[in-house]
């Protein structure tokens, strides 16, 4: 029988942000590449190779922290690859991100053999003083582990960056119109390099996270999605660092949902609840995109675009 | 870089006896198999209006993009007010004092006004201080624009303005301007002329390049004509005719599309209250659409670009469907039909661009011809391809449409966009159409292609088609169409006879003048 009293409503929402911090790390990242123009489809690629990086080097040295650098440089070397074939070669960007996921996977899977079975070193909570003795409220918003807040004060870095400030300014008119930037005499490979690095970063941060954190184990394979997630997230959030935590968190909600009502015993095949945040994902699209100007409107206009500088 | 051929000398100074303010000096730009640039020289005064003339293909745009230092020279030397001048960069030539407004604008359509102005500065002021100057600058100069607009929904002369502002933010020197009028109406080109003599006056030098030979007699002091790379003439244009600056341009004596009298036939395409929603966030409705076009007869609808011209070709081609009986060809309502439906009754269409729209750009001729002519022509046999009659068919195309091109088998990129537009073109005449559609059939192609373009459809109306034009391009409506309709933020304006038409009655009835008044109202 079912018996949903085992779920408690906290608990669930301070998992929830938990469960959401990997694919909001990773869809904050591929938003900066998408806004200075970039599709990069490698996003998944990228957050595994970044969770090997970032467990390999947090076992060897015994620090979380020195896991996380390494995983951000082996996300941004990683997507760098992509920067080179696209921006430099003009490689199609569609299939050279699809190569990359499948040479992520693979990679990793490589560098991960001596690791499968290992606990890695634990990252620690940081309650944040004061506010988590908050009642309620501190409980489920401020006892996490640093990457959370990181993750949130990313996002806000993000946002502020690319609203307010004349580099923000110049990487939206980059995805916006390139050869109109190019005339003006922007640097339109470069900053699309630097913004492909930094989706790259992100991206392997959230898969440190998965390693370091949520799991935290490494098994070949263990992003299971999640790269595919956060770049859905993107197109859901308009391209707005804001609402991508809205969706991330919408989508981490829903994760944890299901495991809970598997847990509750509910009398439903585990597998329909499983697809369950798929199938939400894909019909929350669909409304989103059924509005064909406002979605075309936010989309960055040189999205996915092939940049030949003429001169 | 190479040094010059020889020590750059100090030129004379200008008649009007203004100090000289930019030397070019044997200026050569090679592309694989191509001198686009072959040693140009010439000078412009400080304050002095120079015209810079060439057909396309000429090396007008080499030419500026080396002066604003978007592409470096392979020799000759370049002096700015007595100093050497050899921008690396286009940051480089602005920090110089040259500035220049491109001909296909480069404006970012998701962003506003300031944020625009922003992007063309080296060291813009915050966004508060930004919004002022652009106000003040754009009421000090006559052209009003709202800072916080998004571009994307300004019009085509608003967006211009823009790029006006942008330039005159940097107080520049020299201000670089290509093709600033092919998009405005009369009216909003004579305030764009207003604010150049203003400019002028103040001793800033303009370097003016247009199609238009009588907007350069009456605009500018100087002109220096392009032909094939080489400086081919240095002339004052007030003392010469329009023609005498096309032949000179063209190196040879110019055609001019001749009409033959004929009457007016049935009524072939009607059109009764089409109403269109766009089909992109930044197009135009139309409303309400009423015409009736008669066969031999052309039809011109004027317009700036941006009031629904691309909405009435895809109405009419067949792209967008509409009520069945919006649109009737010979009695029949065929609002309901896509293209290829109304290939078979006879209505074809040629869309403005030509590259990407027109033509697939990296298919080949034969290909492209039988991208639209497969059902008129037969060059399909039960689903497969008739090759040998598709190769046929273009290369009737070339010959009948002087296409210089080496053969069919040519990607449609490879031809010169006059080339590619008279392809395009002939591609639709020789169907034989009832009823045909061209929007912009003219558009960035020279003199001698665009002679030639509209003589074909004068001929086409004589055989007793009915031809509708839309083009911004006054002087070509005048010159080709019996009636004239101004096309105005999705309306249509009533049809009348183009000879009892003065060009300022056109302007007007584009809505012009009414444009300027609300643009004011809102600054």
């Amino acid at each position: 029988m079912m018996d949903l009293s085992g779920i408690d409503p906290l608990v669930l929402l301070a998992s929830l942000m938990v469960a959401s911090t990997p694919i909001l790390l990773a869809a904050i990242g591929e938003l900066v590449a998408e806004r200075a123009g970039v599709l990069n489809l490698g996003v998944e690629g990228m957050m595994i190779t970044g969770a090997i990086c970032g467990f390999a080097i947090a076992v060897e040295t015994g620090s979380p922290l020195a896991g996380f650098l390494a995983a951000a440089a082996g996300g941004a070397v990683l997507s760098l690859i992509f920067g080179l074939l696209t921006q430099i070669f003009l490689s199609n960007q569609v299939a050279t991100g699809l190569a990359l996921t499948l040479f992520g996977l693979g990679l990793s899977a490589m560098l991960g053999q001596d690791y499968a079975g290992i606990k890695p070193p634990a990252t620690g909570k940081t309650s944040l003083p004061v506010l988590s003795d908050l009642p309620v409220l501190g409980r489920v918003l401020f006892q996490h582990d640093m990457m959370v807040y990181v993750s949130l004060a990313l996002v806000a870095l993000i946002w502020w960056t690319l609203k307010y400030s004349r580099a923000g300014l110049i990487l939206r008119a980059v995805g916006e119109n390139h050869d109109a930037a190019h005339a003006l005499g922007y640097k339109v490979v470069r900053i699309r390099l630097l913004a492909i690095a930094v989706g790259g970063a992100c991206a392997g941060l959230g898969g440190a996270y998965l390693s370091l954190v949520r799991v935290p184990q490494w098994t070949e394979g263990m992003t299971a999605g999640a790269g595919w997630i956060a770049l859905a997230i993107v197109v859901f959030a308009s391209w707005k660092p804001w609402r991508v935590v809205l969706g991330a968190y919408l989508f981490g909600g829903v994760t944890v949902l299901q495991l809970n009502l598997q847990a509750a015993g509910v009398d439903i095949p585990v597998e329909y609840l499983s697809m369950s945040p798929y199938v939400i994902t894909i019909v929350v699209l669909v409304i989103i995109s059924s509005d064909r100007s406002r979605a075309a409107l936010n989309a960055p206009a040189s999205l996915g675009k092939v940049f030949h500088a003429t001169d | 870089m190479t040094a010059p051929p020889e020590t750059p000398e100090t030129p004379p100074a200008a008649a009007n006896g203004a100090p000289v303010l930019l030397t070019v000096d044997g200026l050569t730009k090679t592309y694989p198999g191509v001198l686009a640039n072959d040693h140009v020289s010439f000078s412009i005064a400080e304050g002095e209006i120079h015209a810079l003339l060439g057909e396309n293909g000429a090396g007008k745009s080499t030419l500026v993009k080396m002066i604003y230092g978007l592409v470096r020279p392979d020799s000759g030397a370049m002096t700015l007010r007595g100093h050497p001048f050899a921008p690396s960069e286009p940051r480089a030539a602005r920090a110089a004092g040259v500035a220049m407004v491109f001909q296909h604008f480069s404006l970012f359509d998701a962003l506003n006004v300031a944020e625009n102005v922003a992007l063309g500065m080296e060291n813009p002021p915050g966004r508060g201080a930004l919004a002022g100057r652009i106000r003040e600058m754009s009421e000090n100069y006559g052209l009003p624009l709202d800072p916080h607009a998004l571009v994307g929904n300004l019009s085509a002369g608003e967006r211009q303005r823009v790029e006006i502002i942008r330039c005159l933010l940097q107080e520049p020197k020299l201000l670089i301007m290509d093709e600033p009028t092919s998009v405005l109406t009369p009216q909003e080109t004579a305030i764009l002329f207003a604010t150049l003599r203003t400019l002028s006056a103040e001793g800033v030098a303009i370097l003016y390049i247009s199609h238009k030979l009588e907007e350069i007699r009456t605009l500018c002091d100087g002109a220096t004509i392009l032909r094939q790379g080489k400086v081919a003439a240095t002339c004052d244009p007030r003392g010469k005719s329009a023609r005498e600056l096309a032949e000179m341009m063209v190196g040879q004596a110019l055609h001019v599309p001749a009409r033959t009298g004929r009457e007016a036939g049935p009524v072939a395409l009607a059109l009764r209250d089409l109403n269109l929603s766009p089909a992109t966030p930044f197009g135009t409705a139309l409303k309400a659409l009423c015409l009736e076009v008669r066969a031999g007869e052309v039809l011109g609808i004027g317009g700036v670009a941006g009031n629904g011209q691309d909405e009435l070709l895809s109405a009419l081609s067949g792209e967008s469907t509409t009520a069945p009986d919006a649109v009737v060809v010979n009695g029949a309502p065929v609002g309901h039909l896509g293209p290829n439906a109304r290939r078979r009754l006879a209505v074809l269409a040629t869309p403005e661009e030509r590259l990407g729209h027109a033509a697939a750009p990296d298919m080949s001729l034969t290909e492209n011809a039988l991208m639209t002519a497969a059902i008129r022509c037969n060059l399909t046999d039960r689903g497969f391809l008739n090759r040998p009659a598709a190769e046929e068919f273009a290369r009737r195309i070339i010959a009948a449409f002087d296409v210089r091109t080496p053969g069919a088998g040519n990607p449609a990129r490879s031809l010169s966009g006059g080339n590619l537009q008279k392809f395009v073109v002939g591609r639709e005449i020789l169907q034989a159409p009832d009823v045909l559609v061209v929007n912009q059939p003219t558009w960035g192609v020279d003199a001698a292609a665009a002679a030639a373009i509209r003589q074909a459809l004068l001929d086409l109306a004589a055989n007793g088609a009915a031809v509708v034009v839309i083009s911004q391009d006054l002087d070509e409506l005048m010159t080709i169409s019996d009636r004239f309709a101004a096309l105005n933020e999705g309306r249509l304006s009533a049809p009348r006879p183009t000879r009892e038409l003065s060009i300022d009655e056109i302007g007007l009835m584009l809505g012009g003048a009414h444009d300027m008044e609300v643009a004011h109202a809102e600054a």
